[in-house]
C-alpha cells in the first residue's frame, strides 16, 4: 500500500550545522509513527518542513491526495491503477493545512489574551464566524473527549486545556496527517492517558499521526513504528513495541546510558524548614502558594512534582529569595532567611538554580566567566576589596567547565553560544562547586538531552551524598522517581505531605497530582 | 472673575475641536500598538502631516486634498520607521525617538515658505435646520467633517479590532508574534500595514491643527500633542472607546482652563496650564488600575525575526 507521506533525501542546512541530512521516512495511512531523537537531532526541522514553515534545501516529499489518486494522471483505458502521490512542497502552513496536515506545537502557539474560539479561528485557513465556530468546537471536543469551553480566555486555562485548544484547532481542519511535537511534556500521566485514547481514536478513523517525543515508554505503548534521528540522520526505523526502552535510548544517544543510583534514605539533621508559607501569585496567570510546609534533611533529595502553573514559579521564587516572605516561614539550620534576598541566602548556604537557563540563570550575552561572578562572587571569593578578581573568576569558570564536562571552546564563550544541555550543566555546576548546604533546582533537565540529563542528575546525587539537602522542582515524574528520596506533589499552590519515593509509581503520583478528574469523567461517558 | 462669559455650547464645541487631533493620532497609535509595535514617532508624524496638509491645502485651495496629503505624508514617514524596525530590525524605541526628531526638522525645512500664510477655510458640515437646534446644534452639530470622521473612525477601529478576521489577525500578531508566524500569518506585512495606518492617522491629526484648530503654520506647532496621544493609548488600556474618552477629557480640560484664564480666575496660570495633563492622567490611571489584568499587547515593542 502506498504510504500517505513519503519523504526522500530531505536535507536542510543552517550556517554551521546540517539540521537534516538526507532524511528519508514514510508514514502509512492510519499509522502512529514516532519520530525519536535527542534535542538537536533535527526532529523539529523535519516537521517544520512538512508543515511549510521551513523550505528544504534538497529532497522530495510526496503526499497521497485525499481522493486516493490524481484522476488526471490515470492512464487511458482506466482500470485499476497505482495510487499516485503528489509532490508536497508547501510554501506556508496554510498550504500544508490545505493539503491535509495539522500540527500541534510543543511550545503552544496560543494567544493568552484571546478566548478559545478566537484562538481556534486564527489557526484555520478559512474560519467561519465565531458564532458558528463555537458550537463546532464544543461538538468536536465532546466527540474526542477533550472538554473545552469556547468562550474562556486561553490565559486562564491549564497546560492540559491549552493543549486541547491546539488539538481541536488541528482537528477542525480535518487533517489526514497530524503532527504532534512533544505533546506529553506538560501533562500529568492521567492527562497523557486521555490524550493517548484520543490519538488511538483518530488512528481508528484513518488519521495518520507523526508523534515526536523522547519519552521512550510512551512511544513503546502508543506508536506502530518509530524513526530514530541522530545528528540529523536517520539511524534506525523500528517497531518500538518490540524493542526495549534501553535499546531505543541507545539508538537515540549512540551509546549506553547508565542511570545513577538513588541514594539510600539518609536521616541527617533538618537543614531547611519551611513553615506556613503563603504567597500571592507573581503575575495575573500565576498561582498563589497556600500554607506550604516542608522539612528537608541533610543528604536527602526532596522531589516536588506537579503540572506547570500550580505554584512552582512562586515556590522557587520564595525559596531562592527572589521574593521575600513573612518572617519565620523559611529557616536554614535555625536561621530565619525569610526576609533575605538571593545573595544573602547564598552566603548563608542556600543556593538555587532556576528553570530558565538563558535570561534567568545566566545572562545570555555575558561570558561564562562573567556569569560565574553573578552567583559565585561571595562564596567563591571572586571579589577582593570591591574589585573583581578576574583571574580567580576565570579559574572558577574553567573549574566548573572541566568538572561538569561542559562542551564549550572556553570560559570566554557567551552563555548564549552554549547548547541547552551544556549551559544547564554549567549553571547547576556553578552552584554545586560553591558547596551549598541546600540547593534548590527547578526543572534541572528540561529540554536537555538524555546524556547531559544523566550527568546532571548524577551531580545532584553526588552533592546529596556529601551531606547537602536538595529540592528538585520538576514536571518530569520519571526524573523525580529516579533522583528523589521523598516526593511531594504541588497542586493549586498546596504541597502534599512528602512520601518516600521508593515504591511510588507514576500512576500513583499522577493521582497525588490530581486535576484530571473532569477529563476522566468525559472519557467514561 | 466672570464665569458668565463662558458659554457651555461654545465650550463643548471647542472641546470637540481641541480633542480631534489627539483622537486621530491616538487611534492610529492604538492600532500600531495592538499589532505589537511601539512607534514613539507620533509627534514627528503629526508635525509632518501638519505641514504636508498645510502646503497641499494652500497649493490646491482644497482642505480635503490637504488632509489627504497629510495622511500620505504621515504614512510615508511611518513607512521609513517600518523599513527600519521591521525589515532592518532596528530598536523600536530608539527609531521612534529619532523619527520624532527627524519629523520636527523636516517639517521646519518644508514649512519655511509657509509662515504667516492663511490656509483655505475648512467648510463646516451643513446640516440645515439641525444646526439651528438650540445648544445641540451649536455644540455638536456645526463642526467640520473631520470631527465626525474621527468619531466614525473610533467606532470603526473598535469594531474591526474586536469583530473581524483582519482585526483578530492583527491582535494575534501583537499578542504573540512567534505563534502568529507559526500559524502562517505574515507578521511583518501586518505590522507594516498597521504602522502605515498609524502614520496616516497621525498625519491627519497634525493637519487638523494647522488647517482647522490654529489655523496657520508655525514651527513645532504640535507642541507635544503626539506625546499626549501616546500616553492616552497606554492609559486607555489599548481600547478604542477609552481613547475617545481620554482625548475628549484632555480636550475638555484644555478648553476649560483656557476659558478660565480668559475669565481671570484666581488660579495661577501655570496650574491651569498643567491641569489637562493631570486630569487626563488621574482619570485614566484610575480606570486602568481597576482591572488588575495586564492589558498591554504581549509582544509590544519586541523585534520579530523569523527563524529558518
Amino acid at each position: 500500500m502506498t504510504p500517505l507521506l513519503q519523504i526522500e533525501g530531505l536535507t536542510k542546512a543552517y550556517p554551521g550545522v546540517v539540521a537534516n541530512d538526507a532524511v528519508s521516512l514514510d508514514v502509512g495511512a492510519g499509522e502512529i509513527h514516532a519520530l525519536l531523537g535527542e534535542n538537536g537531532a533535527g526532529k523539529s526541522t523535519l516537521v517544520k518542513m512538512i508543515f511549510g514553515l521551513v523550505r528544504p534545501d534538497a529532497g522530495t516529499m510526496r503526499l497521497l491526495p485525499p481522493d486516493g489518486g490524481d484522476k488526471s494522471l490515470a492512464p487511458p483505458g482506466g482500470g485499476a491503477m497505482p495510487l499516485a502521490a503528489r509532490d508536497h512542497a508547501p510554501a506556508s502552513p496554510q498550504a500544508a493545512r490545505a493539503a491535509g496536515i495539522g500540527m500541534v506545537f510543543q511550545h503552544f502557539s496560543l494567544f493568552d489574551a484571546m478566548d478559545v474560539a478566537e484562538n481556534v479561528a486564527l489557526g484555520m485557513s478559512d474560519p467561519p464566524p465565531i458564532r458558528t465556530l463555537a458550537p463546532r468546537i464544543a461538538a468536536i471536543s465532546r466527540d474526542y473527549g477533550l472538554p473545552l469551553d469556547p468562550a474562556r480566555r486561553v490565559g486562564d486555562l491549564s497546560a492540559g486545556e491549552r493543549q486541547r485548544v491546539e488539538i481541536v484547532r488541528a482537528l477542525l481542519g480535518r487533517p489526514r496527517l497530524l503532527i504532534m511535537d512533544e505533546p506529553t511534556s506538560v501533562l500529568t500521566p492521567q492527562e497523557a492517558a486521555i490524550l493517548f485514547a484520543t490519538l488511538r481514536q483518530l488512528r481508528s478513523e484513518g488519521v495518520s499521526i507523526l508523534y515526536i517525543s523522547h519519552k521512550l515508554e510512551e512511544i513503546r505503548a502508543l506508536c506502530d513504528r518509530a524513526t530514530v534521528l541522530r545528528e540529523g540522520r536517520v539511524v534506525a526505523t523500528t517497531r518500538p513495541a518490540g524493542d526495549s526502552a534501553a535499546r531505543l535510548a541507545e539508538l537515540m544517544v549512540g551509546h549506553r546510558i547508565e542511570a545513577p543510583a538513588r541514594p539510600a534514605a539518609a536521616a541527617g539533621d533538618v537543614a531547611l524548614k519551611v513553615e506556613g508559607l503563603s504567597l500571592a501569585p507573581a503575575h495575573a496567570f500565576g498561582t498563589a502558594l497556600r500554607d506550604v510546609s516542608l522539612a528537608l534533611r541533610r543528604g536527602e533529595v526532596l522531589g516536588i512534582g506537579g503540572v506547570a502553573g500550580n505554584g512552582q514559579e512562586e515556590l522557587f521564587a520564595a525559596l531562592s529569595g527572589e521574593r521575600t516572605t513573612p518572617r519565620g516561614t523559611i529557616r536554614l539550620g535555625g536561621r530565619d532567611l525569610s526576609r533575605e534576598g538571593p545573595a544573602a541566602r547564598r552566603r548563608a548556604g542556600l543556593s538555587s538554580a532556576p528553570e530558565e537557563r538563558l535570561g534567568h540563570a545566566a545572562a545570555p550575552d555575558m561570558s561564562l566567566t562573567e556569569n560565574a561572578l553573578v552567583t559565585a562572587a561571595d562564596r567563591a571569593r571572586l571579589v577582593r576589596r570591591g574589585f573583581v578578581d578576574w583571574a580567580a573568576a576565570r579559574a572558577f569558570a574553567e573549574g566548573v567547565i572541566a568538572r561538569f564536562d561542559v562542551r564549550t571552546p572556553g570560559a570566554g564563550s557567551t552563555a548564549r553560544a552554549l547548547s541547552g544541555g551544556n549551559l544547564q550543566k554549567y549553571v547547576i555546576g556553578r552552584e554545586i562547586v560553591q558547596d551549598p548546604d541546600v540547593l534548590v533546582v527547578s526543572q534541572p533537565t528540561w529540554g536537555v538531552d538524555a546524556a547531559a540529563a544523566a550527568q546532571i542528575r548524577r551531580a545532584l546525587l553526588d552533592l546529596a551524598a556529601r551531606g547537602a539537602g536538595i529540592v528538585v522542582i520538576s514536571q518530569d515524574l520519571d526524573e523525580l522517581i529516579e533522583v528523589s528520596t521523598r516526593f511531594a506533589a504541588l497542586t493549586a499552590g498546596r504541597l502534599s505531605r512528602p512520601r518516600d519515593t521508593a515504591g511510588l509509581t507514576t500512576g500513583r503520583i499522577g493521582l497525588m497530582l490530581g486535576g484530571a478528574g473532569d477529563m476522566e469523567a468525559a472519557h467514561a461517558s | 472673575m466672570d464665569l458668565s462669559a463662558i458659554s457651555p455650547a461654545l465650550l463643548v464645541a471647542s472641546l470637540m475641536v481641541a480633542a480631534t487631533p489627539l483622537l486621530l493620532a491616538a487611534l492610529g497609535e492604538l492600532v500600531v500598538e495592538r499589532a505589537g509595535v511601539l512607534n514613539l514617532g507620533v509627534e514627528g508624524m503629526m508635525i509632518c502631516g501638519a505641514i504636508c496638509g498645510f502646503a497641499a491645502a494652500v497649493a490646491t485651495g482644497s482642505p480635503a486634498l490637504g488632509f489627504a496629503a497629510a495622511a500620505a505624508g504621515g504614512a510615508a514617514l511611518s513607512l521609513l520607521f517600518a523599513l527600519l524596525t521591521q525589515v532592518l530590525l532596528s530598536n523600536q524605541v530608539a527609531t521612534g525617538l529619532a523619527l520624532t526628531l527627524f519629523g520636527l526638522g523636516l517639517s521646519s525645512l518644508l514649512g519655511q515658505g509657509y509662515v504667516g500664510i492663511k490656509p483655505p477655510a475648512t467648510a463646516r458640515l451643513d446640516l440645515g435646520p439641525l444646526s439651528d437646534v438650540p445648544f445641540l446644534g451649536r455644540a455638536l452639530l456645526s463642526h467640520d467633517p473631520v470631527v465626525y470622521l474621527a468619531l466614525a473612525l473610533t467606532l470603526a477601529v473598535g469594531l474591526v479590532l474586536s469583530r473581524t478576521r483582519a482585526g483578530r489577525s492583527l491582535r494575534a500578531v501583537g499578542e504573540n508574534h512567534d505563534a502568529a508566524h507559526a500559524l502562517g500569518l505574515h507578521v511583518v506585512a501586518i505590522r507594516t500595514g498597521a504602522i502605515a495606518f498609524g502614520g496616516a492617522m497621525a498625519g491627519m491629526g497634525g493637519a487638523y491643527l494647522s488647517l482647522v484648530r490654529v489655523p496657520q503654520w508655525t514651527e513645532g506647532m504640535t507642541a507635544g500633542a503626539g506625546w499626549i496621544a501616546l500616553a492616552i493609548v497606554v492609559f486607555a488600556s489599548w481600547r478604542a472607546g477609552r481613547v475617545l474618552l481620554g482625548a475628549y477629557l484632555f480636550g475638555g480640560v484644555t478648553v476649560l482652563q483656557l476659558n478660565l484664564q480668559a475669565a481671570g480666575a484666581a488660579i495661577p496660570v501655570e496650574v491651569l496650564s498643567m491641569s489637562p495633563y493631570i486630569a487626563t492622567i488621574v482619570v485614566l490611571v484610575a480606570m486602568s488600575s481597576r482591572r488588575r489584568r495586564a492589558t498591554a499587547p504581549a509582544s509590544l515593542g519586541a523585534t520579530f525575526h523569523a527563524t529558518g
